[in-house]
């Protein structure tokens, strides 16, 4: 099943999915990476969505738009996993993503608002420990980000920029195939939106998804779009 | 993303700002110097009183750099980074509690010798004294990290946090208190020991939950 066919069809819970034979239902080839339906969240006493639907392929680029308010945020960290939908259901690869949330965090990089950077680590800690690595390099990370040469820096000494710059270094660094970006560009020059378009670019090219909620344009050729009111 | 790995980063972070460590180490020792100072320097009644000054020091010095266990991370957006590091959110919790314990708690038993000396505790009850401590500032670490997950995002949470952890504490600091007072009249600390350790048993599982729950309902 392919995310261009017209409509999102709500996916049958885990359970009800495994029986090839359901009927009403027409059985996926390959269920998309990431599916949502009817997905709803609440801040405080606020609904602040309901009904969203969205899809997302191997390889595919979702960008949430919207005003500021309309849930772009919380539907990231819905993604992720840290706020509970109040309806509709969230599905990895055709089975429930939140049945089992440390395992969901496994899948997914998130970056959010704040960067997450640690002022008393030096540049190249503040990506040790937090990070499943699948293997991958700390230095060759930095490097994609222009920050090679500053690893040994304290990450108090780094501009607001260079900051934006480390916590997107800790993408570089996953090997988790859904990235969740909240305003990526936040912060970053010119030539630094042009690193992280070839990072974005490589992710893809392996396999990987992004969604990113943003205001600017965004290095993201062919994505879909998702507007939040 | 290992448990060690986190353990790891969080004792590097407490190194890093070392003050907190200086500063419970710093206040058990000159909240227990009042003492002598405000009851007199007598032997025999500030010897009588030693254990429970050094219990009551060590539980108030414990809570100094809880505010911060979880603060910091809230306000940096590291939290969102450790619910997502793959760990359950109460494997992530024992973890912090752990990190406090060595960073806090250790420091503040190896202290807790040199101070009953000087309060003038008997040299023979010193054993016992610590042997109770060694399980008591776990549990106190233990629900130190509950109380510092509960509180999150309150405002105010520093005030709250004493308020929510103390009354929980005070089964260790009664059974703490107690094996000293005992092994001092002739009786056998164990029974108290053995309650502590109880205490411990009881912690070790539930707080670490507790916490994790409560970190979960702050970052939503």
């Amino acid at each position: 099943m392919d995310c261009n066919a017209p409509g999102l069809r709500p996916y049958p819970p885990a359970g009800q999915h495994s029986h090839n034979g359901s009927g009403a239902i027409p059985h996926p080839a390959e269920p998309p990476l990431l599916a949502g339906a009817g997905l709803a969240a609440f801040r405080g006493e606020r609904l602040v969505f309901r009904d969203v639907g969205l899809c997302l392929e191997a390889g595919g680029a979702l960008l949430l738009v919207g005003p500021n308010g309309s849930g772009k945020s919380t539907l990231l960290r819905l993604l992720a996993g840290l706020v509970r939908p109040a309806a509709g259901a969230l599905l990895w690869r055709g089975a429930d993503a939140l049945a089992d949330l440390a395992e969901h965090a496994t899948r997914l990089a998130y970056l959010g608002h704040q960067d997450a950077v640690k002022p008393g680590l030096s540049v190249a800690e503040n990506l040790q420990g937090v990070v499943r690595t699948g293997g991958r390099d700390v230095g060759a990370a930095l490097a994609a980000l222009g920050l090679a040469g500053l690893a040994g820096l304290p990450a108090r000494m780094l501009s607001a920029g260079q900051r934006r710059r480390l916590a997107l270094a800790r993408l570089a660094l996953s090997a988790a195939p859904l990235w969740l970006l909240d305003e990526p560009t936040l912060g970053l020059d010119e030539a630094s939106v042009g690193l992280l378009g070839a990072l974005l670019a490589r992710h893809r090219e392996r396999g990987g998804a992004v969604v990113a909620a943003t205001h600017l344009a965004l290095p993201l050729p062919g994505a879909a779009t998702l507007g939040l009111a | 993303m290992s448990m060690l790995a986190l353990l790891g980063r969080e004792l590097r972070l407490s190194l890093r700002h070392g003050t907190d460590t200086v500063a419970a180490l710093l206040f058990f020792l000159v909240a227990a110097a009042l003492f002598p100072l405000a009851i007199g320097p007598a032997p025999e009644t500030l010897g009588r009183l030693a254990p429970g000054i050094v219990w009551v020091c060590a539980l108030l010095a414990a809570l100094l750099p809880l505010e911060r266990l979880f603060g910091a991370d809230y306000e940096d957006g590291s939290l969102d980074q450790l619910l997502l590091c793959g760990l359950p959110a109460g494997a992530v919790a024992a973890v912090k509690a752990a990190a406090h314990w060595l960073v806090t708690g250790l420091p503040l038993l190896l202290a807790a010798a040199p101070i009953g000396l000087m309060l003038r505790l008997k040299a023979e009850l010193l054993p016992v004294l610590l042997a109770g401590l060694l399980p008591g500032t776990l549990v106190l670490s233990l629900l130190g990290t509950a109380g510092a997950a509960i509180v999150l995002g309150a405002r105010r949470g520093g005030v709250l946090l004493p308020l929510l952890v103390l009354p929980l504490a005070m089964p260790v600091l009664i059974f703490g208190a107690g094996a000293v007072e005992a092994a001092a009249t002739g009786l056998s600390p164990r029974p108290h020991l053995l309650l502590l350790a109880a205490v411990l048993a009881l912690a070790a599982p539930l707080c670490p939950l507790a916490a994790g729950a409560a970190i979960r309902a702050a970052a939503e």
